[in-house]
Parts: structure tokens; C-alpha cells; sequence
């Protein structure tokens, strides 16, 4: 029991609605995990339950070894949070409010204070009110980035944040990594996650539908494969793991697992082949992939069962 | 017109969110002015029994004070209109303001402004809504008003005065709280200033009125609740009132257009100030950013009970001499206490120190819940703040701040008194009197603690249940209310001090039943979920 946030079987109502329904979640020490889903896919109501903001109805969750409802004063000694959305008190300034989060949380280093509000390139003196979006979003960051935290809890940072400013704050998080901090991310900014997340979890209507390393859900999508064939393309459309196979004019196209790419390939040569071009998967694909499940829901994908069910569609955009 | 644009569209927006509290307010309003009138003829079925407490009244300036004189002894309008008339002109004035800046400013504030704005939505229109449906519902007051006190028995012409002069306060202080809402970037200060000139305008008419004939009479004339009064419901009508009103309330509109067209989206006229960039070392905990919080408001508040406590003692001290017969001094005492005319007078106005502390408080626990759906909560529960300790500082607020201004108000009573009767030992009598009514005070803060703690929407319930302890204290004995009811209010079991023998069991009782909620209430907040 030293993982960072263990959380099994979660399940959360408001009223009629499941906003969980067995959630899993698993963060190491020391990783950057990143967290995924669509939109009212439950990412900041497990939030919330793991800061013992809300009260689970079912299913286990631990954070740094305590229980986030009853342990939460202790616990949130250890972590530092940064909500999705930023409201600020409209008569403190930033700098203020920078410094009384960071006394409630048992102290803050003022030199790195300094730092980050340099890096940020943010005004501490103006009032709570008088700051943009992506302003608020840094007074919030700069709070906890400037903790002595051992976890970071961060839903959707940087949603505000410029591209320049984005980089900066992955440089930091970065830097917590190396300094062996355990950050959870939620995000839906692919490039975010691809460049900062050792593992990432999927989550969709409140159930975990993925979880892994990117390597590990790399392989889980399909690579597109386009060859002109020198004979015909016997028993290649039944090979297990061959997707929306099509023939014409002695080339074939089709979308195969990547796992299963071995047998394909080798079947090709058996054949004979004169060219291929192969694409291989993209991240944005496995996330469209578990985005847009509720089209394979309707019938317009694949088999069903299969891991790359809605690919097709995916691929296609 | 394109500054108008979508006028009719946000017009139909506010009536659908208001499609409750507007019938609420004015059905409440009108059974109110309907139900007094049955009772007042119960009361004072014959002219004689009327002109006796025309007389009375009038000849007691602290009455007349409070509520404005009799100007017809023989109408049983006019004797009926005596709490009436103040009493619905606030009502309607409450509801105009907090109709107004909902729209305006509480809109533009919480950024739905915006998204409206960015559609074909014309600089104008937000305020033009607001105020047709201001206008609107003042106009169904008005009517509803006069027909209802017809229909209680009074004649058609004082009843469509009495309901015009009601919406016509309602429609001016409306217009007051537009200007007002364009200065300032906030909603809750906008209220808060509109609320503001509403005492302010209320004090002017007390003093205009309780003035001897030498005196600054003219007084009234500078306040629009005075205007409401001299509309002189059942006693002469005078329907050119109306004009000032409108004319009044007609410049005010066009100040607040002028703003409009003046300033930004979501900006006040009053400028924002740069702020330190560093935290003083105080401001380290839940309770200091409490404090940080609500320091103005309490300073406001503690301004208004010093005033209120001054003026007790001023009037306090001339009361004995202005009762004018021997059934006025029967009268005001069967009003309240046993012993003398003026401790019978301060034991009543003391009774409204407690309602107002209780008002403070009940404002004090409202900011839980704005931080809590305001979701600056969630950043500082995730810090090492404990639930208990971040309730435990607007509760603490509260219920300090309450009995504090209340001993304020006590002792600057007493002090003024004490100076102008020569008699030193008032200073005590008045701190004690004001004491006493702190235990009631907090038991309506714990009603609203526990309000907060179960659903966190019950908590603006806290100024329903006040106002109905209010109405029972005020009302009650004239609508002849049983007795069980009565007891329902806490302000009921409040010993009436000075000058009379008091035990402290009941003080004890409200006590115990204050800290139960409070504790319920806490207890019921660190078991919910967080709302967002």
C-alpha cells in the first residue's frame, strides 16, 4: 500500500446521476499520471473525493497512505491543489491570496515564490477581481508549484494559459518530477500529456476504460497499413486483427492492432510486396477512439470487443 | 434602437428565474395589508375609539417616529394605514432594489452578462429589462394592493392611493439601486448601499416627522418614504405626491442611463485600487481571512447600531415629556413594559437592536454559502483547514459581532441618556437592557447555521425566518394571533428591559437551543458534500 492515490471501485450519485460508477485509479510515487476523459466524464468529481470535498457512496479510495474524508486536514498538509476553474476573493490581491493559501498549507519557500511569480511573468498586486482567466489560473499554480508539496493535484492547469506560458509550466513539472514529486494531471491537452505523463488513466461516464503507460496504450490502437500486393490478397481480410479491409486494384488497405502487426506483415510478404506506406498510431486517436465511444455505442464501428472498435472514425478525421 | 435590442427578450429571462419569489413577495405584501384592516376594524370598530388612538399616537413623538402620524382620526383607513404605510413602502422598496441589482449588476458580476451581451443584445437593454420588470411588478403591487384593501372594506380611492403610494416608493428606490449598481463592480455592495440610503431616507422621515411645529418638519419631504406618506392615504388623497415621485424617480433613471453609457462591461465608475503584493503576516489563517472578509461590513454595521443607540438615547430622554394625555401614557405603557413611559419605549426599541443584530448575523452566515457556490471554498478546504475551522469564522463573526453591537448600542444609549437625565446610573441599566437581547439574536443565527449546514440553499431562508419573527412581534397582537404562535419567535421571551423584573431562565433557554443549532448545524456541514 505505497502507491501515491489508490482508488478502486469508486461510485459517487447526485441524485439520479452516476457521476462515478466504478472508478479505478492508480498513481505511483513519484510519477506524473495523467488523467483523461471527456467532458462530465467524472475527472473533477474523483477530484473532489480525493480532496474530501465530496463523500464517495461506494469503493475505496486512499491518498498518500490516509483516508481523504477523515484524514483530510492531515492530508492536505502533504498536497497542494489547483482547481480547474480559479475564483478569486475580488478585494485580495493575488500576492495575497499566493501567500495565505500557502500559510494554510503549512508554509510556502518565499525565494521560489519570487521565482515562479518572475517566470509567470505575474502582477501580484492586483486585486482578485482585476485579473483575467489565465491570470487567476497562474496566482493558483504559482500557490502550489511554490508548496513544498509531495503530491500536486492539478485539474486542467492550464486551460487560459498562452502557449509561451504553457511551456514554462512544463518545465516545472518537469522539475517536480526530477525532484520526486508525484503530480496528478488532468488535462485534455494531448501535447501536455504525451510530453509530461509517465502513465496516463482514460476514464468515460465514470468507469476507467484505460490505463497504462503511452507505450502500453500505444499498442493498444491500430497502425494503418496501404500495400500494393504483387498476387491476391488471400485470407489476408480474415487474419485476427485486420480492420475495414479493402481491395482494389491490387493494392489493400486496412487498419490493423498494433499488437497483432507481426502476423500481417509477415502474411504480406508471404504475398509479395511492391510498396507500403504504414501510419502509425497516434495518441489523438486512441483518445477519439474512447471520446467518441458513444458512436460505436450506436453501431457505426467496428466489432465490438475488439480494442479498436471506433478507430475507423478516429483515423478518418 | 439597436441599444435596446433584446430588451423584450431578457425581460421574459428575468420574469421566468423570478416566476416564484415575485407572486411570494407581492401575495405576501398584500395579505398583509388586507389581513391588518380586518383586524384594525376589530380593534377600533367606532370613530371614537379611533380618534383615541389617533390622538395618542400622534401626541408620542417616539411612535411617530417610528411610524408616521395619523391624518385622518376618524378614517378607519387612515388609523389603519398608521404601521401600514411605513411597513409596505419598505417591503416594496426591498423588493425593488433587490429585483434591480439582481439584474443589473449581479448579472454583469457573475459573467452570464457576458455571454448574454455577446448576442444581439443591445448596451442598454440589461437595464431596461430590469427595470420594466421592476416597474411591472410594482404597478401589480399597486393594484393588487387596492383591491385587496377594498376588498377588506375600505373605499376605492384611499385604497388605489395607498397601493400607488406603495409602488411609487418601490419604483424610486428601484431607480436609486440602478444609479447605484452602475458605481459599484459588485453586487452585495450595491445592495448594500441601496439598503444603505433606504435607512438613511427612513431616518430623515423620522426625524422630519417626530419634529414640534417649530422644528425641521420639511424633514419628510427630502425622503420618498415620506413622499409615501404624504400621499395621505383615507385622508385627503393627495395624488399630485405621485408626481414628485415619478419625476424623481424619472431623473434617477436617466443618471443611471448616463452611467451605462459611460463605463465598461463588469467595470464600476469607482476605480480599483492595486492591492499589497505580499500577505500581512495576520492574514495566516481560516479565521483572519474571515475577518479580512467581512471587516467592512462589520465596521458598517457597527457604525449604524452607534447611530441607532444615540438616537434611543436622544429621543429616550424627551419621551417623558412628550406624551401629551394621560391615555397616550396608558397607551405606550400597555405598549410594552410596566414601569415608566420611557423604559417602556427603550424596551420596545431594544427589541429591534436584537432584530437587526439577528439581520447582521443572518448576512454574516449568508457568505459561507457565496464562498461555498462561489467555489473559493474548495481552494481553501484543500489546504490544511478543517470544515469545522473554516465555518467557525462567519459563525464567530456573528455571533461576537451581534453581541458586541448590541453592547454598543447599549451603552452609547445609555451614555447619552445618562448625560442628558443627569442620572449616571443609566449607563448600566441600557448596557443590561441591550444584553439580554443577544441570546435571541443568536438563536436566529443558529436557525440559519443549521439552514447552511443541511442544504445549503435553505440559507437565504434565514432572512424569511426573520422577517416572520419580525411580522409576529409587529402584527401578531393585532391579528390577534394565539399565543403558541407568538411564542415561536425568540424575540417573544426576551425580557422587556429597562424596568421590569426579569428571570434568566428564558435567556438560558435561547442560549442552549442557540448553541444546539449552531452545533447541528456544524455538524450536519462537516458530513455533506462540498456544492460547486
Amino acid at each position: 500500500m505505497n502507491e501515491a492515490i489508490s482508488v478502486s471501485g469508486l461510485v459517487k450519485t447526485f441524485g439520479r446521476t452516476r457521476a462515478l460508477d466504478g472508478l479505478d485509479l492508480t498513481v505511483r510515487p513519484g510519477e506524473v499520471h495523467g488523467f483523461l476523459g471527456p467532458n462530465g466524464a467524472g475527472k473533477s468529481t474523483t477530484i473532489r473525493v480525493l480532496l474530501g470535498l465530496l463523500r464517495s457512496d461506494a469503493g475505496i479510495a486512499r491518498l498518500l497512505g490516509g483516508d481523504p474524508w477523515r484524514d483530510a486536514t492531515t492530508l492536505h498538509r502533504r498536497l497542494a491543489y489547483v482547481p480547474g476553474d480559479v475564483t478569486l476573493w475580488p478585494n485580495l490581491s493575488g500576492g495575497e491570496v499566493i501567500d495565505l493559501l500557502g500559510r494554510l498549507r503549512g508554509g510556502l519557500d518565499p525565494r521560489r515564490r519570487d521565482e515562479l511569480l518572475e517566470r509567470f511573468e505575474l502582477d501580484p498586486k492586483k486585486k482578485g477581481r482585476a485579473y483575467s482567466k489565465g491570470n487567476r489560473q497562474k496566482v493558483a499554480l504559482v500557490a502550489a508549484l511554490a508548496s513544498d508539496a509531495e503530491l500536486l493535484i492539478l485539474d486542467e492547469p492550464t486551460s487560459g494559459l498562452d502557449p509561451l506560458m504553457e511551456e514554462v509550466f512544463q518545465e516545472y513539472v518537469r522539475a517536480e518530477r526530477g525532484g520526486g514529486r508525484t503530480v496528478l494531471l488532468s488535462s485534455h491537452i494531448l501535447s501536455e500529456v504525451e510530453a509530461l505523463c509517465d502513465r496516463v488513466t482514460i476514464i468515460r461516464k465514470g468507469r476507467t476504460v484505460e490505463t497504462g503507460t503511452l507505450s502500453e496504450l500505444r499498442h493498444l490502437t491500430r497502425t494503418s497499413i496501404r500495400a500494393e500486393l504483387a498476387g491476391p490478397p488471400d485470407g489476408l481480410e480474415n487474419l485476427p486483427g485486420v480492420h475495414d479491409p479493402e481491395v482494389k486494384d491490387g493494392t489493400f488497405k486496412c487498419e490493423v492492432d498494433t499488437a497483432r502487426l507481426d502476423g500481417v506483415l509477415r502474411r504480406l510478404t508471404e504475398i509479395g510486396v511492391r510498396g507500403l506506406v504504414s501510419q502509425p498510431p497516434t495518441l489523438e486517436e486512441l483518445f477519439l477512439r474512447h471520446y467518441q465511444d458513444d458512436l460505436r455505442e450506436n453501431g457505426q464501428g467496428g466489432s465490438p470487443g475488439s480494442p479498436g472498435g471506433g478507430g475507423a472514425e478516429a483515423g478518418s478525421r | 434602437m439597436t441599444a435596446l435590442a433584446g430588451t423584450g427578450a431578457l425581460t421574459r429571462l428575468a420574469l421566468r428565474r423570478d416566476r416564484i419569489m415575485l407572486p411570494v413577495w407581492i401575495y405576501l405584501i398584500v395579505i398583509m395589508a388586507a389581513s391588518t384592516v380586518s383586524s384594525t376594524k376589530g380593534l377600533y370598530p367606532d370613530v371614537a375609539s379611533r380618534a383615541q388612538l389617533a390622538s395618542n399616537t400622534n401626541s408620542t413623538p417616539a411612535l411617530v417616529a417610528l411610524y408616521g402620524r395619523v391624518y385622518d382620526p376618524t378614517s378607519l383607513g387612515a388609523v389603519s394605514m398608521l404601521k401600514l404605510n411605513v411597513l409596505g413602502a419598505i417591503a416594496a422598496a426591498a423588493l425593488s432594489i433587490v429585483l434591480v441589482v439582481r439584474h443589473t449588476r449581479a448579472d454583469e458580476e457573475s459573467g452570464r452578462q457576458e455571454l448574454v451581451g455577446a448576442t444581439a443584445v443591445g448596451r442598454r437593454a440589461p437595464l431596461t429589462s430590469a427595470l420594466t420588470v421592476m416597474l411591472s411588478t410594482n404597478l401589480t403591487l399597486a393594484v393588487l394592493c387596492a383591491l385587496g384593501l377594498t376588498i377588506a372594506g375600505l373605499p376605492v380611492a384611499g385604497s388605489a392611493a395607498a397601493g400607488l403610494a406603495w409602488g411609487g416608493v418601490g419604483v424610486v428606490f428601484g431607480a436609486i439601486a440602478a444609479v447605484v449598481a452602475q458605481l459599484t463592480a459588485h453586487a452585495r455592495t450595491a445592495t448594500g448601499y441601496s439598503f444603505a440610503a433606504l435607512g438613511a431616507f427612513y431616518l430623515i422621515r423620522a426625524l422630519g416627522d417626530a419634529s414640534g411645529s417649530g422644528g425641521p418638519r420639511w424633514l419628510s419631504w427630502l425622503s420618498p418614504i415620506g413622499w409615501g406618506q404624504q400621499f395621505r392615504p383615507y385622508a385627503g388623497n393627495r395624488w399630485w405626491v405621485l408626481l414628485i415621485m415619478v419625476a424623481f424617480a424619472g431623473v434617477t433613471t436617466v443618471v443611471a442611463y448616463s452611467l451605462v453609457s459611460r463605463r465598461d462591461l463588469g467595470a464600476g465608475i469607482l476605480p480599483d485600487r492595486e492591492g499589497p503584493a505580499r500577505a500581512a503576516p495576520g492574514l495566516r489563517g481560516a479565521v483572519s481571512l474571515w475577518w479580512r472578509l467581512q471587516r467592512g461590513s462589520v465596521l458598517g454595521w457597527t457604525i449604524a447600531f452607534v447611530v441607532l443607540g444615540a438616537a434611543l438615547g436622544g429621543i429616550a430622554s424627551n419621551v417623558g415629556n412628550m406624551v401629551g394625555s394621560q391615555q397616550a401614557h396608558d397607551f405606550i405603557t400597555k405598549l410594552g413594559g410596566e414601569k415608566g413611559i420611557t423604559d417602556a419605549f427603550l424596551a420596545t426599541d431594544m427589541v429591534f437592536a436584537s432584530i437587526f443584530a439577528a439581520a447582521f448575523g443572518v448576512q454574516a452566515i449568508g457568505r459561507l454559502r457565496a464562498e461555498e457556490t462561489g467555489q473559493r471554498a474548495e481552494p481553501v478546504l484543500a489546504t490544511a483547514v478543517s470544515r469545522w475551522r473554516w465555518a467557525a469564522g462567519p459563525v464567530l463573526i456573528a455571533l461576537l459581532g451581534g453581541a458586541v453591537m448590541l453592547l454598543l448600542t447599549g451603552l452609547t444609549s445609555g451614555a447619552v441618556y445618562a448625560m442628558q437625565s443627569g442620572d449616571g446610573a443609566q449607563l448600566g441599566r441600557l448596557a443590561g437592557a441591550a444584553l439580554v437581547q443577544i441570546p435571541a439574536a443568536w438563536v436566529v443565527v443558529g436557525v440559519v447555521v443549521l439552514g447552511y449546514g443541511l442544504v445549503p440553499r435553505f440559507t437565504s431562508l434565514g432572512w424569511a425566518v426573520l422577517v416572520v419573527f419580525l411580522l409576529i412581534g409587529e402584527m401578531g397582537p393585532l391579528l390577534r394571533l394565539p399565543q403558541w404562535a407568538m411564542n415561536l419567535s425568540p424575540f417573544a421571551h426576551t425580557p422587556k428591559l429597562p424596568g421590569t423584573t426579569w428571570s434568566a431562565t428564558p435567556l438560558l433557554w435561547m442560549l442552549a437551543i442557540a448553541a444546539a443549532l449552531v452545533g447541528a448545524g456544524l455538524w450536519a456541514f462537516r458530513r455533506r458534500d462540498l456544492t460547486s
